[in-house]
Order: C-alpha cells, then structure tokens, then sequence
C-alpha cells in the first residue's frame, strides 16, 4: 500500500442548527482515485470545504505528509498542495487560457509579467494533458469540459499532491469523460491522490480504487472498489438497517382505488421520460432512486414549477394543467422543495408570514388574511408541530434546519391541500426532528391527506410507503407495493444494471 | 411578543433619533426653526418649508422603498419627472384646460415608463441598475424632445395650485404626499400585496414555489414608482410654471434611493417601510435647511450632507454596532483590570 498523503480524522463540523460532520475520519494514499460517495446532505461537500479551507474545522486533524495542517481558505490549501476542481470551473471566463493558469504566480521580469513566457509556458503544459488550444483566447471560449482540463492542469501545476475533483463529470458527455479518466489515471501514475466525488456509480466503478461512503453527517466506512457489489455500495449510501421508526404496517384504510392523483407519461426534455404515477386519498406514495434519477423532476413537474413537454395529468378527477405553482396551489397541491435554503424559506420574513404565505396565495392577494388570524394560524401550527420558538414574530433564519421544514410543512397545511408533494422533507435535519417529521406523514395520511414523498433514505421511505415508485437514469424502472416494500427489493431496483 | 415589539420599535429608532436631532440643532442655530404662524388660510414657518421642499424627495422615496424592497432599484425616476412635467406643460400650451386631462396624462406617461422599466427588470430579466440607466438617459432626452429644447412656461392656475396651493393650511405638495402614502399603504398593508413585495425581495426561488408571480410584482412596483415620480415632476413644473427637461428631477433619484436607505432598507430587498423612507427624505431635506441657516458657506454643503449621511448609516450598520459594543467591551475590561 503506497504512502498516505492526507488523512482527515475525527472532524467535526457543525452550522447553527446542523451537526454536518460528526466525527469523520478520511485517508487519501498516494497514487489513487478515491470516490467520496454519499446522497444530498450527507456531508460530502462540507467535508471537501474543511479539507480546501473554505470552512474551518470544530475540531478533529488534518495531515498532509503526516504534518498538522490549518488551511484559512482555498489560497491556503492551494499553496499546501490541496487543488479543487468544481463542477461549474471556478476561472475567470473573461481572462485568457493563460492567464487563468498563471493568474497570482505569473513569471516575471524585471518586475513585470513577462506575457511571451506565460503564453508559451500555457500551451507547453496543456500540451500535456492532449490539450492543443490557442492560450490567448478567453477561457470562456472553449467547452465546459475542455475548462475543466484546463482547471485540472493548473491545479497540478501548482504542484499538487492532491487533487479534489467535485462532480466534474456532470456537464461532459460520454466521449470527454473518457478524456477525464485518461487524465486522472495519468496523475495518479505521477502520483497525485484524486479525491472523485460523483453521483455517477458507472464512474465509480471505472476509474476508483478506493471508496469512501458518508451517511447522515456520519463516515459509514471505506471500501476497495474491486470487492465492493454495487447494491452493497448502495445499502451503504442510503442506509439499508431499519432505524427506530418501527415496523412498517400498510394501513388498511388506504388505496380505495379512486386515483386523486394520475399522471400520465409526463415529461420534459433532458430531464424526465415519460412517466406515470397515481396517488389515491389517503396514500403516501415513495419516490426512490438515487440523486440525480428524476425524482426531483417529477416533483417539480407535476406541481407546475418546470413545464412539462407532454403527458396528461387528472386531479379530483379533472384534467388538468399547471402554468405555475399557483394554479397548483388553488387546485389543492403543496410542495415542499428538497432545497429547504434556496427554494424554502424566507429567511428574513417572520415564522408566522412563512407560515400563511402558500393560504393567502391560495385565498387571492386582495382577501388579506388579518393579522389576529394569522397570528391565531401560525399559533396553532406552531403548537401542533412543536416548532421550537418562543416567538412567532421571529425571522425565519434564526431557527434550526428541522425546525425550518416544521415551518415549511406547516406553510403548506396551513393552505389545506389534499395532496402534498415533499421532497427529502428529512434532508439535514437532526434525529429528533427526523422521527417527528416521519410520525407527521403517517398522521397526515390517517387524516385523508394523500402524498408523494421523495427520499434518498430506505428505512423511511418503507416506513411510511404504501406504494413506491422506483426511478433510475430520468425515468421510472418499477413500482413495488405491499410486502414489496423493503429495502432490499428497493436496493435491486435501484442497483439493477 | 417582547421580542417583536422590540425589533419594530428598533427599526424606527435611528431614522427618527436622526430628525430629532437635526431639529434640535436647527433650533440651536435658529430659535424661529419652530416658529409656525398661520396667515391667509395657510401656515408659514421653516418646518412647513422643510415639509414643503421634501415633498418631491418623499414621493419618489414612496416608490422607490417598494422598487427596493424586491432587491431592485429605479434610476431613472428623476428622468420621469422630467418627462411628466414636459407631457403636462405640452397639454397646458397646447390650450387643454381640463385639470384631469392634464393631470392624467402627465400620470399615464409615467405609467408607461414605469411598464417599460418593470418589462425590462421583471420579464426581461435585465439587472435593474442597467434597464432602469436606459430611462434615465433617454427619458430626459424625451422630455428635451416634447418641450423642442425649450423651456416650456405656461400660466394655468390650476395645475399651479399643484405647486404653490394650500390645502386644510398645509402645502399642496404635502397633501399630495399624505394622500398617496395613504393610498400606498392601504395596498401594500390592507392587502397581502406587501407581504408578496417582501417575500419576493426576501427569496424570489422561494416566492415562485409559494405560487407568487415575480415578474407581475415587480412589474407593479415599477409601475407604481414611476407614477409617484410623474406626480412629483408635475408639482415640480407646476412650482416653477414651466417644464425644464434638463433640471427638472435632476439627480432626485439618487436622493430617493439614500432616503429609503436612510430609512433602513436594505438594497438586497425584502423588509420596506414607507413611512421609514418618508422620514429618510425628511432628513435629507431637513439637513439641507440646517445648513444653510447655520450659515456654513454654500461650498460646504455637499461635504456636510455627506458625512451626516455617513454617520446615520453607521450607527444603523448592524457591524458597526457590533463592533461599537466590542469597543465598550474591552474598555469595560480594561477598566475591571485597572482597577
């Protein structure tokens, strides 16, 4: 086993209200391709924050070459030898190829920046990695994937010992990720660890060594890529041991077999297939599949966000057809969006306007909901979910990630849907208000309400599922009802290649 | 409910300790600042004038407190002015003698520009510095080309009374300013259409998942910003009893946005308060007076207006308050450790 170049061990990291990493430890050898794999929110993309610097450790060590390092910011772990890559290239698009691969360490003479050099230094160097471009174009001119190169060479050049690459295949097509995997097992030849963060499991298996699976803030171990079966890798990533949430019992009253809900082979172009679903009253049906497979689209698309290209949707047993999330919202939908930040919450607006904001949409600008019932709606919310606050009056913002969802879903009950849409309504959130948010759908459901529920978390989806649909690569591969729904049987329709 | 009280109340606490003690120097310099006669139906003093010059100030703040709030701001209100003024003073030398004729096209030319602004930002997408700078150039240029490079005078008592008239004893303009507040407010408070504003403002992702329809709200607060200024550029013709292209609401714009700003608004949206931004012209309008009867040479005035200005934003910076307390902090230690 070749020598570790960076070991993280024991960090902690944690945001007001969030508990991001607990305890995560990280080894990277050199001379290997490691995936750090994990769903939303599990922590991978803070643990790469605190390695580059852009975040600062709670506590825990970093070692590079086995010396304690304290990076402040990316300049910093730049200058170490820690090099990002990110999906969207973080150059400058007006500057030229070389200047954004020289920008901060430009030769010099006599004190100025010597151009001539900088310019003929550029293209030696892309030369390297296959690259015969023409330097003093702006970096803006050339592909994403042909950026990405350019990003990843000036990493190296900065004589990286690693090099972190954060989805950098989600913009290229099949052929420029064949060229990116050239280049990886090129550096990892020259002796670069890469660290590979994808959601593209085909990678994975095509050019890593090594995995490293984050679950819930949590490390759930590190496996040689050669002996790990991808349903294994699978069960790891979304967890496959049925947690505290009890037995799942299908309730009896559900599926009177009138649809509330049936969609038809909706679509959009470039992100989902046609599909079908059908919610009847009084049923949670499970969206699962991995990031990446749909299950957002679908949410976005049947609620009117994105607009679909074609299929037939039926609600109340009427044709219809949403322009925008209001006419959703007045026919009687709600959804709660995966992205609780920037599609969520209103961050400066008090608990109680986040919370009657989706019923006075509903209700029409001009019937001005007073502000005694207001106060008397986010009260009684407030109450019924437990939200932890003292005070109805205070921003939003100040509260917890799982007291925020709390708001969100009471934003939507507030506006007395029959169908609510969530999607990962337990993304980030800590373990109490986790199990609390589960015992909320079942409650819902008792209560009549139907719902579709996205999640990337198993043992929840078969807590609460009475039918589960399965999507993989944009479109639906099955449906599982009754005893079906398992983990395991998730999993293999998940895995199934 | 301590807690929500507190926070309301601290909102209005800098903009009006800030008038107050303008006031209070002003009194200081002039014992007559005070001094409010009333003579020939109306009163007269140098508070009724400072109420009476901010009027155009505050009714462009009115609009722009609306336009800031959804995270944008209207450059080119001054340039409205303009324009209303010149359409007005068109209708009066073209021998229209019907107020409401006048008037209401004076509001409709305003109307419009307010459509093409809330087009460019809401539908178009145009960062509204940039679309809202169009209107500001091209919108004087529109008023030079009604008025034919002119300065347009004309004689219409009515329209005038816009200008100088009184009403219940106060200024016209003043009135006017009253009555649109109160018309604003009503809509943006009585209704949910405030609510929509900030909310906007505070997340537009967040707002188009509540159902909220950004661009026809912002398309709105530009509608209405640009009406409260076409109002302004008629009380401000009507003052003079001419329409001027090149002066008219010149460099308004910028004292409308610092009014809201003055008022505490924050220029990356969400929370507005119009009364706020109403004070906020206040100020600017009562610093102007303070200086000129404290007898400070004319050359002074800008520097002195910048560093009053300076200084209200400071002590609302939520860092600067920070960091005062800190101050205190480590004198307080110092002192333990003294002593």
């Amino acid at each position: 086993m070749s020598q570790v170049v960076l070991q993280l061990q024991n960090i902690h990291k944690k945001f007001p209200g969030v508990h991001a990493l607990k305890g995560v430890n990280f080894t990277l050898r050199a001379g290997e391709i490691h995936a750090l794999l994990g769903e939303n929110g599990a922590g991978k993309s803070t643990l790469i924050k605190v390695m580059t610097g852009v975040y600062q450790r709670d506590d825990g060590d970093i070692l590079l070459n086995n010396q304690a390092i304290f990076p402040n910011n990316t300049g910093d772990a730049q200058a170490l030898g820690i090099s990002t890559v990110y999906q969207e290239v973080n150059l400058l698009p007006n500057l030229t190829v070389a200047q954004n691969i020289y920008l901060g360490r430009e030769p010099r003479r006599f004190g100025l920046i010597n151009w001539t050099k900088v310019n003929q230094d550029a293209a030696q160097l892309l030369k390297g990695y296959d690259l015969d471009i023409d330097v003093t174009q702006p970096l803006s001119s050339y592909s994403i994937a042909v950026q990405q190169l350019i990003a990843i060479a000036r990493g190296v050049d900065m004589s990286a010992k690693v090099l972190i690459l954060d989805e950098p295949t989600a913009s290229l097509d099949a052929d420029e990720v064949q060229t990116l995997f050239r280049i990886m097992r090129d550096l990892k030849a020259r002796g670069i660890g890469i660290v590979f963060v994808t959601h593209f499991l085909d990678q994975v298996y095509a050019v890593t060594d090594r995995i490293t699976i984050l679950r819930s803030a949590q490390l759930v171990g590190e496996f040689e890529t050669a002996t790990l079966s991808r349903a294994e890798l699978i069960g790891h990533m979304l967890g496959k041991e049925l947690a505290a949430l009890g037995e799942h019992k299908p309730q009896a009253h559900a599926t009177s077999g009138d649809a509330l809900l049936s969609v038809q082979a909706i679509s959009r172009q470039a992100t989902l297939s046609p599909t079908d679903i059908a919610v009847s009253k009084g049923e949670v049906v499970g969206l699962a599949g991995l990031l990446g497979s749909g299950r957002t689209e679908l949410c976005r698309l049947i609620f009117g966000v994105d607009k679909k290209h074609s299929g037939n949707v039926t609600f109340h047993g009427q044709p219809v057809n949403f322009s925008s999330p209001r006419d959703a919202i007045i026919a009687g939908m709600g959804l709660c969006p995966e992205d609780r930040k920037h599609d969520g919450i209103l961050g400066q607006l008090s608990i109680r306007e986040n919370i009657i904001l989706a019923r006075q949409v509903k209700q029409g600008w001009w019937k001005f909901i007073s502000r005694k019932e207001q106060e008397e709606i986010a009260n009684n919310f407030v109450k019924e979910l437990s939200v932890a606050t003292s005070d109805i009056e205070k921003p939003i913002e100040q509260l917890s990630g799982g007291n925020q969802q709390k708001v969100i879903l009471a934003r939507w009950l507030a506006a007395n849907p029959s169908l609510l849409i969530l999607d990962e309504p337990t993304r980030g959130i800590d373990i109490g208000a986790h199990a609390e948010i589960i015992r909320l759908i079942r409650k819902l459901c008792d209560q009549g309400l139907a719902l579709i529920v996205a999640s990337s978390e198993l043992e929840e989806l078969v807590a609460f599922s009475n039918k589960v649909v399965v999507l993989r690569d944009r479109q639906k591969v099955t449906e599982l009802t009754g005893d079906e729904i398992n983990p395991q049987r998730i999993m293999q329709a998940i895995a199934a290649h | 409910m301590s807690l929500s009280s507190n926070q309301h109340l601290r909102r209005y606490l800098w903009p009006c300790a800030g008038l107050l003690v303008l006031f209070i120097i002003n009194a200081i310099i002039s014992p007559e600042f005070f001094h409010i006669e009333f003579k020939d139906g109306r009163f007269y003093g140098s508070l009724i004038d400072v109420l009476n010059r901010a009027a155009p100030v505050a009714l462009l703040a009115i609009g722009m407190a609306l336009v800031i709030a959804t995270a944008g701001v209207d450059l080119s209100v001054g340039s409205i002015m303009a324009i209303a003024g010149a359409v007005s003073a068109y209708f009066i030398t073209k021998g229209v003698d019907s107020l409401a004729l006048i008037i209401g096209a004076g509001l409709v030319a305003g109307l419009i520009a307010g459509i093409i602004n809330g087009f460019l930002v809401g539908y178009m997408s145009i960062q509204p510095i940039v679309a809202t700078l169009i209107l500001m150039v091209a919108g004087r240029g529109i008023a030079q080309l009604i008025n034919e490079g002119q300065i347009v005078t004309f004689d219409h008592p009515g329209f005038a009374f816009l200008g100088t008239g009184s009403f219940l004893g106060l200024p016209f303009p003043v009135v006017l300013v009253i009555i649109t507040f109160a018309i604003v407010q009503l809509l943006t408070r009585r209704t949910a259409l405030g609510l929509y504003i900030e909310a906007v403002g505070a997340n537009p992702s967040a707002s188009r998942y509540i159902g909220l329809n950004e661009k026809a709200i912002k398309m709105s607060v530009y509608c209405v910003a640009a009406v409260c200024a076409a109002l302004a550029g008629m009380i401000a013709a009507a003052d003079i009893r001419g329409s001027d292209a090149n002066n008219a609401g010149l460099w308004l714009e910028l004292d409308a946005i610092l009014a809201v700003v003055i008022g505490g608004a924050s220029l990356m949206g969400g929370r507005f308060s119009i009364l706020l931004a109403i004070i906020g012209a206040l100020i600017i309008q009562t610093l102007t007076v303070t200086i000129i009867l404290s007898g400070i040479p004319p050359k002074y005035n800008l520097l002195i207006k910048a560093t009053a200005i300076i200084l209200v934003l400071l002590l609302q910076s939520p860092l600067f308050q920070k960091q005062l307390s800190q101050l205190k902090f480590w004198k307080n230690k110092k002192e333990m450790n003294n002593a």
